[in-house]
């Protein structure tokens, strides 16, 4: 008896876009390129900021145009995406334990939502008093 | 009223025969109580001897007779027939080569699992006499959930930075190599790391997380490799910082 074992195909481009997990997992990974896009764009801001009053307001007015609002609305909404899928699997990776009893994941990740809108609000309310 | 029946279509490949697989299908009579593995169990009984597949102790202790059904890797013994509809595709495991019908070959993972050293390496050897290496219920309890691993492969078949690069040393063998790290009678850690902190040990991981998704004992392999990137990376940046202690 000879053995010759089958070894089946892998799409390398397509694998993922027929089990829902990993189409959850692609869009979760897809994030970061908008937030990184999205932190492009404010280092644009920063730069014009340091070129002075004209160029300021030129990215300004680019950033608050159509285009600017539109990708800023999609940016954040990835954003929302990517802190929520970072948020839940934060249990796995920093598992908490008093003595010889696990916290309850659920916590973990609630804890990690008071800590967001705290600094959220606090940098709102800082941000606020600037101007 | 004629008896109600469930077409097992079931993805058959004989080396000797086949240039590639091809699916068969099977009618059988379908039972309240029944898993898959009943089902597959009476096509071998009544309907079709030359089927195989693996499967040991049907009640998922033994990690023998993971399948693919309906696409989602499982433990044939652990899935019930009246949890699905009339038709039921059943495949050998994901990212393994098929040596006939549903058994795969193993033998990347055995050789995986053995690069890890999964087992308790002690600061030094004691005599049998001696007793035991005594541990306490907390020191029990950080490591406990990873000691449930059957060994199944599920995980394997689930991942697809598995199926993409089958260098990446996988969940299962990953999450056992951290259950020895965390036990307190256990100094191998260091030795581990060749394999372990290396490119195709945890860095290959980018947290997917479908092993822990279909892991029949809720061993949580992804857990695991998380917790030692971050360990892995404490490493590195102690390395710089306290240059004296470099293992």
């Amino acid at each position: 008896m000879s053995r010759r074992p089958y070894v089946r195909d892998l799409s390398k481009t397509g694998w993922w876009l027929n089990q829902p997990r990993y189409v959850r997992y692609m869009a979760r990974e897809i994030s970061a390129l908008f937030v990184g896009i999205y932190v492009l764009i404010l280092m644009a801001g920063l730069l014009g900021l340091s070129q002075g009053e004209v160029a300021y307001e030129d990215f300004l007015e680019t950033a608050e145009g159509p285009v600017g609002l539109i990708f800023a609305i999609i940016a954040m909404t990835f954003a929302v995406y990517h802190t929520y899928t970072w948020f839940q699997v934060t249990p796995k990776a920093m598992p908490l334990m008093i003595g010889s009893k696990r916290v309850p994941g659920p916590f973990i990740v609630a804890a990690h939502w008071f800590g967001f809108v705290v600094v959220s609000v606090a940098l709102w309310l800082l941000a606020g008093s600037q101007t | 009223m004629s008896e109600r029946t469930i077409d097992l279509e079931v993805l058959r490949y004989d080396p000797e025969q086949d240039d590639a697989p091809h699916f068969q299908t099977y009618r059988v009579p379908y039972r309240e109580d029944w898993v898959v593995l009943d089902a597959i169990n009476y096509v071998k009984d009544e309907l079709d001897r030359t089927l195989s597949y693996r499967w040991s102790c049907h009640m998922a202790v033994c990690g023998s007779c993971g399948m693919l059904i309906n696409g989602e890797p499982a433990l044939s013994c652990h899935t019930f027939l009246r949890d699905y509809p009339d038709k039921i595709r059943i495949e050998p495991l994901q990212n393994f080569p098929i040596e006939r019908d549903l058994v795969v070959v193993m033998d990347d993972f055995i050789d995986k699992l053995g690069s890890v050293k999964p087992y308790v390496v002690p600061k030094e050897e004691k005599d049998i006499d001696d007793g035991e290496y005594l541990q306490t219920p907390a020191e029990l309890a950080r490591f406990k959930q990873y000691t449930a691993c059957i060994n199944c492969l599920l995980c394997y078949s689930a991942c697809p930075q598995y199926a993409l690069n089958d260098r990446f040393v996988g969940p299962a063998a990953l999450a056992l190599a951290h259950r020895y790290n965390l036990d307190s009678r256990d100094v191998g850690r260091s030795a581990r790391d060749d394999v372990v902190a290396s490119n195709p040990g945890i860095w290959e991981c980018s947290f997917v997380g479908a092993c822990s998704e279909v892991c029949p004992k809720e061993v949580d392999p992804a857990a695991a490799i998380q917790q030692m990137k971050i360990a892995s990376t404490a490493d590195y940046f102690m390395r710089f910082l306290m240059p004296w202690k470099r293992k």
